[in-house]
């Protein structure tokens, strides 16, 4: 299991697949959607945790990007913006929607439920 | 009875306060319109009718006078063609006389008695005859007095006699002590030698003639003297031979008609013709006002039509203008309305979306932070250098409990905002109290506030508008702390109604509503807190907005105990009415 997590905060990203990782979760940052595009060009990933706001490029246009070189890869976004717009398209494309900040066991618990459907 | 009272006391007037906020300069001034309305669409339509009523009795008064002017003249012609022919005829049957008989024959008795019943066969009415010879001495008499050798040489009516040929008398008493009138002829002989012929005429014939003219409704006729007494008896007026209370007439040839207006009584009509050759006058006297009677008559007719015709003018420009004016005013009231409406969708969506922007804002740092404290923690939990020290995980739990606490916040102004928007969705009625709670949550806390919440769990989620639902019981929720003291109690309970609606409970035990002001709570404007601020669109907005959902709402009150709103809502959205239902403004 490899997930990719693509979020423009460092603090939090770096932080977050450093948890993960204690947990035995092998997770892959990076900090802007240019980024995630160079390394999806090398790695193969089962899921992407995506930030919906970043500047450059948004969580929904990275996410096509990303299902197109890795189809069938799982997104779930999670953000710390929730307009209305992007809370019925992200509920609508994603697996799912999350509001940071987040428990940590719930994350997972949502990584799992989304990789075993 | 109430729909003519709506009709002449409708909403613009009974309107008690005028002021309606900073709205004010775009309203109109109900009642300047309604008079100015009211002013100019009657005066358009009464002056015309008054001006053609008034044109109208000035050409037919003018036509009426000049038709009884002429009326009269007529009259006065054809009763002096009358009296002329009446003296006329007697004076040629003295002419007849004189010439058929000698002086001789005239004298004897005998003869001048068949003369007179000849006379009072042929003209009648004559009293008398006698012949007076040129000393004056009646030398002959025929008659029921004895007046055989009287002498007239010194009375007026010989003198003219003897000078002019002819002569009619007045009217006297004379020695017969009855009113009559003389006629005398002088004849002349070939041989200059003159008599006089005179007979007395009683005016009784005089009188019928006169009074035929009277018969047929004509005015008053009488004969007066070139001194104005009275020479035959006048209907109403004077006695016989009494002065006439007009001023006698000026002489003139023809039939004259005058208007003579009497200082103390009415105004006459006075016709008037100079009998020739006698010392009458012929008068017909009309009251002017008689004359115009029947005139004043359907004038007086007209003028109640044309106030009759005013009023059914003035009731029907009345209630028009009214009827309109108050159209104005329910439209303006609707457009007030929805303007506080926009407006005050306006301000909760900017509420909203600063609330959303500083959740936003906030949550990224508070992810930062839970996910440092977290990883603190995993690492106590996962090295031995730090496992087993309480405080430290303490530390770091107290840490996460603040974030989480933090993030239910963000999270319920989030949802709190994105519901703003106007949506039909599938709505489960708990959550939506209990956003809206927890958004007030705060102050009743401070304020000591209970609130109890009975939502039955198996309710199930119902389409409805969970902006709008959120907007009112935001509203009635507000309303309740507002009106509570601190440390009441607010209970928001939820019940099934039959299948296809469910209703809503929003009691508090606040200062209540007094009964004069509670029907009056969801009217707009009406507020009893303008000084403090209110607008008194809050309940308004409330009810249109659950008008809008398709539901009603009741209220009941006790003053000291407490305010309960009752919302009953359908379970099913109702199909939306095109142009009634205002969509809330959103700029997300």
């Amino acid at each position: 299991m490899r997930l990719l997590l693509v979020d423009d905060e460092i603090d939090f990203v770096a932080t977050l697949a450093e948890r993960l990782s204690l947990r035995n979760i092998e997770a892959d940052w990076v900090t802007s959607a240019k980024d995630a595009e160079a390394i999806i060009q090398t790695k193969h990933y089962d899921l992407a945790v995506l930030d919906v706001k970043m500047p450059g490029m948004s969580g929904r246009q990275l996410k096509k990007i990303i299902e197109k070189k890795i189809p069938g890869i799982k997104t779930i976004y999670l953000t710390g913006h929730g307009s209305e717009e992007d809370y019925k398209a992200g509920i609508a494309e994603a697996e799912y929607y999350l509001m940071k900040p987040i428990n940590i066991d719930d994350l997972i618990a949502k990584i799992n439920d989304a990789l075993a459907e | 009875m109430k729909r003519s009272f709506k009709l002449f006391f409708p909403g613009f007037r009974r309107q008690q306060e005028p002021s309606q906020g900073r709205f004010d300069r775009f309203m109109f001034n109900y009642s300047r319109l309604w008079k100015s309305a009211v002013m100019l669409t009657g005066l358009c339509a009464i002056i015309p009718l008054l001006m053609v009523t008034w044109i109208d009795y000035n050409v037919t008064q003018k036509a009426v006078e000049s038709e009884s002017l002429a009326r009269t003249t007529r009259t006065v012609s054809n009763a002096k063609r009358t009296i002329s022919e009446f003296l006329a005829k007697r004076k040629s049957s003295l002419v007849y006389i004189v010439n058929d008989n000698s002086y001789d024959r005239l004298l004897d008795s005998a003869r001048l008695t068949t003369v007179l019943k000849n006379l009072r066969l042929a003209i009648g009415g004559v009293t008398d005859i006698g012949v007076i010879n040129a000393a004056g001495q009646q030398i002959a008499y025929s008659g029921p007095y004895s007046l055989e050798g009287r002498n007239y040489s010194d009375q007026q009516w010989f003198k003219e006699a003897l000078t002019r040929g002819t002569f009619i008398s007045e009217v006297f008493m004379g020695f017969r002590n009855a009113p009559h009138f003389v006629i005398a002829v002088r004849h002349e002989a070939p041989d200059q030698s003159f008599f006089i012929l005179r007979i007395s005429i009683d005016t009784g014939r005089l009188n019928e003639q006169l009074s035929g003219f009277e018969l047929s409704d004509q005015g008053n006729a009488f004969i007066i003297n070139t001194g104005g007494i009275l020479q035959t008896p006048s209907r109403g007026h004077e006695k016989m031979f009494e002065k006439i209370d007009f001023p006698v007439p000026v002489y003139s040839d023809k039939t004259e008609v005058v208007q003579y207006h009497s200082t103390a009584e009415d105004d006459y009509i006075l016709g008037y013709a100079y009998i020739p050759d006698s010392p009458f006058i012929l008068m017909i006297v009309n009251k002017t006002g008689e004359l115009m009677r029947s005139w004043h008559r359907t004038r007086i007719e007209m003028l109640v039509y044309v106030m009759i015709g005013i009023v059914i003018v003035l009731i029907a420009v009345t209630g028009f203008a009214t009827y309109f004016v108050n159209r104005i005013y329910i439209a303006d009231q609707r457009r007030i309305r929805s303007l506080h409406q926009v407006e005050y969708a306006n301000k909760l969506a900017s509420i909203g979306r600063l609330a959303a922007g500083v959740a936003h804002e906030i949550n990224n740092p508070l992810a930062v932070i839970n996910e440092k404290a977290g990883l603190i923690k995993d690492i106590f939990q996962l090295t031995d250098r730090y496992a087993g020290d309480e405080k430290l995980l303490g530390l770091v739990e107290a840490i996460n409990e603040s974030v989480t606490r933090c993030g239910r916040i963000t999270k319920q102004l989030l949802s709190f905002a994105r519901h703003m928007d106007s949506s039909v969705e599938p709505v489960d009625l708990k959550t939506v109290i209990s956003d809206v709670v927890g958004f007030l949550g705060k102050e009743a806390e401070y304020r000591n506030i209970t609130i109890m919440i009975d939502v039955p769990p198996d309710l199930p989620q119902f389409e409805s508008d969970r902006g709008k639902l959120q907007q009112i019981l935001l509203n009635l929720i507000n309303n309740a702390f507002a009106a509570q003291m601190d440390g009441g109690s607010l209970s928001i309970s939820v019940t099934r109604v039959g299948d296809a609606s469910l209703r809503i409970r929003v009691k508090d035990t606040g200062c209540g509503i007094p009964d004069k002001d509670l029907k009056r709570i969801f009217e707009p404007f009406f507020s009893t807190k303008t000084n403090t601020g209110g607008t008194g669109l809050g309940l308004s907005i409330t009810y249109s907005l659950i008008q809008e959902l398709g539901g009603s709402i009741d209220v009941s009150s006790e003053v000291g105990v407490g305010t309960e709103f009752i919302i009953t809502l359908p379970l099913t959205f109702p199909a939306r009415k095109k142009g009634r239902t205002y969509e809330t403004a959103s700029g997300r």
